[in-house]
């Protein structure tokens, strides 16, 4: 179920709009804001999409959220259908869900996982807990203890 | 050094000694991964590349498998050898043509390719001859946990192995199978196979995959779905309905000696006497009259041609191959002829063998 772009009830009307050949973007919104949507559709002339004036405003509106690590937006992927970084399948997941119930039919991965997931999966938490000590460890002043972690931490982090 | 050694060999997945190899060319596992710690090819800077293919290219020379791997740095490989390795199956097209820092690993015997910064930083894939995917995939799993014992791989374990494109994440598996189909094609019941397969979202492409057409007869069938379901799961999903379609093949062919029997054997004969006899000749008629030949052969109507022979000249008759031979450039026109005269000498030298 897709939440409104414009004020998060859940969305009833759904569009796809062309920009140009192969290029498509996809709206959710409630009925409520739907006249508003295509009185800024309407008024947008110059071909870029729903322009606003204010940055926040437009990010928000557009679901243009950046992945942290590679600086790709979703709407990027809708145009180039690839996807930047492993990461976005993180930081996209709602977006991504839909997409691949649509191609794949699931979308939980049941095959084979790599040999040392075990191993990294232990080395993850260690670092988890590392930083959780380090945390306390500041916040009680024991600067010894908390250099003392922080090696650690560095030293697991490189391997 | 593999390049030179191309034209005057050919793949082990070529010479039709794996089962069914009169209707299956061949089985083909590829797998997709990537490194957890870089951006995907197509958003990565030139120097992260460079990175990529480094490590990958070290991880890959000191790959513990037999048959060992030889690299190749394709930033440094002419056109025409990159297009070469293209038409023997050993890397896509895209990778042949992208830019920036990239290679392939190879087998000897040309049975393994890794290619290295294709739109994931890793394709592996394993080819055997006739209708042999477990032998593949059986393959191609070791050389993935050898590769991972090195490569720390993108994986999820809510979505698998991280891809480029959403299609192939999951299990990053592609399975597909080559056939040769002259009967289906001839009777026009391909398309009811067709029909049959999309039905079951399996995918049908043409010899060189995606978007190419499907001359000479060959289909190549995969699949589409690569999430949710395990690697054994999909390959025997293949490996079920690629029996039924050798069976309806063979039918088709039996019909067609019982119902046109003189009228085959001309249309075979004639493709045979045309190579062997033409002074211009073009990648499709070269296509098309093969598979002709390569039907009569199957059906005990010309025996004096094998058909790994067979399937080696539909590879060596390509543009790259000829023009590798002859050491320069040629156009379309001069392709032709070339060819003409490459399948008549090559059509005598195995008459003369065969005496």
């Amino acid at each position: 179920m897709h939440k409104c772009e414009r004020c998060a009830s859940p969305a009833t009307v759904h569009i796809t709009e062309i920009l140009s050949e192969g290029k498509f973007e996809e709206h959710h919104i409630c009925e409520p804001c739907y006249p508003k949507y295509v009185h800024d559709a309407q008024n947008k002339g110059d071909g870029k999409p729903l322009g606003t004036g204010s940055p926040e405003l437009e990010e928000a509106l557009l679901g243009q959220q950046e992945c942290p690590s590679c600086g790709l937006k979703f709407v990027d992927f809708r145009n180039k259908h690839r996807l930047g970084c492993p990461n976005d399948y993180q930081v996209f997941q709602t977006d991504l869900r839909p997409l691949l119930e649509n191609i794949h039919g699931e979308t939980r991965h049941v095959g084979k996982t790599p040999r040392r997931l075990p191993k990294i999966k232990k080395e993850e938490a260690r670092l988890a807990e590392c930083r959780q000590k380090l945390k306390r460890a500041i916040e009680r002043e024991d600067y010894e203890e908390a250099a003392h972690l922080r090696d650690q931490i560095k030293t697991l982090e490189e391997a | 050094m593999i390049l030179d050694n191309l034209t005057s060999t050919s793949g082990e997945w070529l010479r039709a000694n794996g089962p069914e190899a009169d209707i299956v060319i061949s089985s083909r596992i590829r797998l997709a991964r990537n490194l957890s710690t870089y951006p995907f090819t197509n958003r990565a800077s030139a120097h992260q590349k460079a990175e990529i293919e480094a490590k990958l290219r070290g991880y890959i020379e000191k790959l513990d498998f037999n048959p060992r791997l030889e690299y190749l740095n394709l930033s440094t490989v002419v056109p025409l050898d990159r297009q070469l390795l293209v038409e023997r199956q050993l890397i896509s097209r895209e990778l042949a043509n992208s830019e920036g820092p990239r290679g392939v690993g190879v087998a000897p015997n040309e049975i393994i390719s890794i290619m290295v910064n294709e739109e994931d930083h890793i394709r592996l894939q394993v080819i055997r001859s006739g209708f042999a995917l477990d032998d593949a995939w059986q393959d191609a799993d070791q050389l993935d946990d050898k590769l991972e014992e090195r490569a720390p791989y993108a994986f999820s374990e809510e979505f698998g192995y991280l891809t480029a494109c959403p299609t192939n994440v999951g299990t990053g598996l592609r399975a597909s199978v080559m056939l040769h189909l002259p009967a289906l094609v001839l009777s026009k019941h391909i398309e009811k196979v067709f029909r049959a397969l999309q039905k079951i979202n399996l995918a049908v492409r043409g010899l060189y995959g995606e978007g190419s057409r499907a001359s000479g007869d060959f289909y190549q069938i995969s699949n589409q779905v690569t999430l949710g379901k395990s690697e054994t799961q999909i390959i025997s999903e293949i490996r079920d309905v690629i029996p039924q379609i050798i069976t309806y093949e063979r039918q088709a062919r039996q019909d067609m000696l019982r119902d046109n029997r003189h009228a085959i054997l001309d249309r075979c004969s004639r493709a045979f006497g045309t190579l062997k006899s033409a002074s211009m000749m073009t990648s499709e008629e070269t296509m098309d009259l093969l598979s002709w030949v390569r039907l009569g052969v199957n059906l005990g109507l010309v025996d004096q041609i094998t058909i790994g022979e067979l399937n080696e000249l539909f590879i060596h008759t390509q543009p790259a191959h000829l023009q590798k031979v002859l050491g320069k450039q040629l156009d379309s026109e001069e392709r032709n002829s070339e060819r003409s005269r490459f399948l008549r000498a090559r059509l005598r030298e195995i008459e003369n063998q065969m005496n």
